[in-house]
């Protein structure tokens, strides 16, 4: 962890310098892996050549604006900068945790265990893809990324339950546990579509919003239904 | 662009103007004229009254060509009360009332089939895990899965049923209108709109099979099965009826069997039948040895 903040932080100080030299990498703009962000940040290590560096600042930039939209799901106010510049970066790495967290639990390699890893990649994108499907034939005015985005955002709050719950559990799994993971789990999912629909609920027709409302309402159940019945090993 | 005014031609003060309206106009005329008391009923059931105009208006929307995004919006064309009013419909049936007719009036709509699928898989994947753990709670040997395999059977057993089913019966129907001129046809849409909607009481079912009483869980499918049938039942049978009488019988008889069929079936699959806890009888057997019998 060190490691990576100091090559990050190398990685800053040489960038500062180069931006107005230099374009940016088509490649590495395309790049799906998120994870091979910090692969690349820690490869700034031999920070030489202006590409490189430049590698590093498109990184840096990226993560700020990652971070700008964690907020702005975190308090959800009337902004548009999750509307307006959206990536799905911030959506595959909360994906990604989320899905690893949910594994380990209850795997007796029966059939009846918990969800596998892929089967909470596909609900979770295929969801969000059906849900943007359902808001733009209603006649929604938002456009298909802009949605999968904000989508994807707001499943922040139930990753962090998500946290939250697999530290109760480490603590003990009685009713008190579960008692306290209910309430944890059922907050973070009213806070989840809450925050959804401040962003989506504007660009829809008025009198079709409950319609658009309701799918994202079970999208997020069907996630907390899932981190709540997870039990450990 | 030529109004309406402009294309009336007055030739001479005796002559009759002509309007772009009259058209649409006539037609209800006529049936208004032609209905007699003892077909009222049978009317409200064919919803000949006003069937004509929302055809012409109905004709007019759905141009767009299938591979364009218009084209499906078309299909979620609704507003929320009219999706609310489609789900009542669906849960308190009048008697005599076609709900085709009724509701969906050439507008079928595909947001309430998916939809209500959706909510069902789900609500009965949930309820069968939540009443197997109320079920096997206290023993000892029992550990808590979220059996999530579950799921996807559920997934696909419903969406098949809201799917195939109709498209079997519109078939069907379709090949007994090729043979006997029905009065009354419907759309393969307008079929899994019904099909759709009908299937929202076991919503509320599902919920409610979490009691685990064996007697409440059968009342409960009875209940739902007479209200969704009959949802089914009053659409089906004026498109049947004018057939050969045991075409018509063995046709209505078959939706209501798929349909029982489901919801028999999703209750045996997804929740585990509740077991009597009374202490085991003992009973000495001749030689000696006891036998423990165990009720189920």
């Amino acid at each position: 962890m060190l490691w990576l903040l100091r090559n990050v932080g190398k990685a800053v100080i040489v960038a500062e310098g180069a931006t107005e030299l230099v374009g940016l990498d088509p490649l590495l703009i395309c790049h799906p892996c998120s994870f091979c962000l910090f692969a690349l940040a820690g490869s700034c290590n031999s920070c030489e050549g202006i590409n490189e560096s430049v590698l590093c600042l498109f990184q840096m930039r990226d993560l700020k604006a990652v971070g700008k939209k964690f907020v702005h799901v975190m308090y959800p106010r009337k902004s548009s900068a999750l509307l307006r510049d959206w990536d799905l970066w911030g959506p595959l790495v909360l994906c990604v945790s989320l899905a690893l967290m949910l594994q380990g639990g209850s795997a007796d390699s029966k059939d009846d265990g918990g969800p596998q890893f892929a089967e909470v990649f596909v609900i979770i994108w295929f969801g969000a893809v059906v849900i943007t499907l359902n808001s733009k034939l209603l006649g929604g005015t938002i456009s298909f990324f802009q949605s999968l985005c904000v989508l994807g955002y707001c499943v922040m709050p139930l990753t962090v339950a998500m946290l939250v719950c697999r530290l109760v559990l480490l603590a003990g799994a009685g009713t008190v546990s579960f008692i306290i993971r209910l309430i944890v789990v059922g907050a973070m999912f009213a806070w989840s579509t809450l925050a959804s629909t401040a962003f989506l609920a504007d660009s829809q027709p008025p009198n079709r919003k409950a319609l658009v409302v309701y799918p994202i309402f079970l999208f997020y159940f069907v996630i907390s239904w899932m981190i709540l019945t997870f039990t450990p090993q | 662009m030529a109004t309406a005014d402009e294309l009336k031609f007055q030739a001479n003060p005796d002559a009759t103007t002509i309007s772009i309206d009259e058209p649409v106009e006539i037609p209800k005329n006529q049936h208004s004229h032609r209905q007699e008391p003892g077909r009222e009923e049978d009317d409200e059931l064919l919803g000949t009254d006003d069937s004509d105009k929302t055809e012409l208006l109905a004709g007019q929307k759905k141009s767009a060509p299938f591979w364009t995004f218009d084209y499906y919006q078309t299909f979620f064309d609704v507003d929320t009360y009219q999706v609310l009013d489609r789900i009542k419909g669906s849960v308190f049936p009048v008697p005599g009332k076609n709900f085709v007719r009724l509701y969906i009036r050439s507008n079928p709509d595909l947001y309430g089939p998916f939809w209500i699928c959706a909510t069902l898989v789900f609500t009965i994947a949930v309820s069968g895990n939540l009443s197997n753990f109320f079920i096997h709670l206290g023993k000892p040997t029992y550990r808590y899965v979220p059996e999530f395999r579950k799921v996807s059977i559920a997934a696909t057993t419903i969406y098949a049923y809201a799917w195939l089913v109709p498209l079997a019966l519109w078939g069907f129907l379709m090949w007994r209108n090729s043979k006997v001129m029905n009065i009354v046809s419907y759309s393969f849409l307008e079929i899994v709109c019904v099909y759709g909607y009908s299937l929202f009481i076991y919503i509320p079912t599902a919920i409610l099979w979490i009691i685990p009483q064996k007697v409440v869980r059968w009342v409960l499918v009875v209940f739902s099965l007479c209200v969704s049938g009959s949802v089914l039942v009053m659409t089906f049978w004026p498109a049947v009826r004018d057939d050969n009488r045991r075409i018509a019988v063995a046709t209505v008889a078959t939706v209501l069997l798929l349909h029982a069929l489901l919801a028999v079936g999703c209750l045996a699959y997804f929740f585990d039948a509740p077991e009597l806890d009374i202490p085991a009888p003992i009973i000495p057997a001749h030689n000696g040895t006891t036998v423990i019998t165990k009720s189920h």
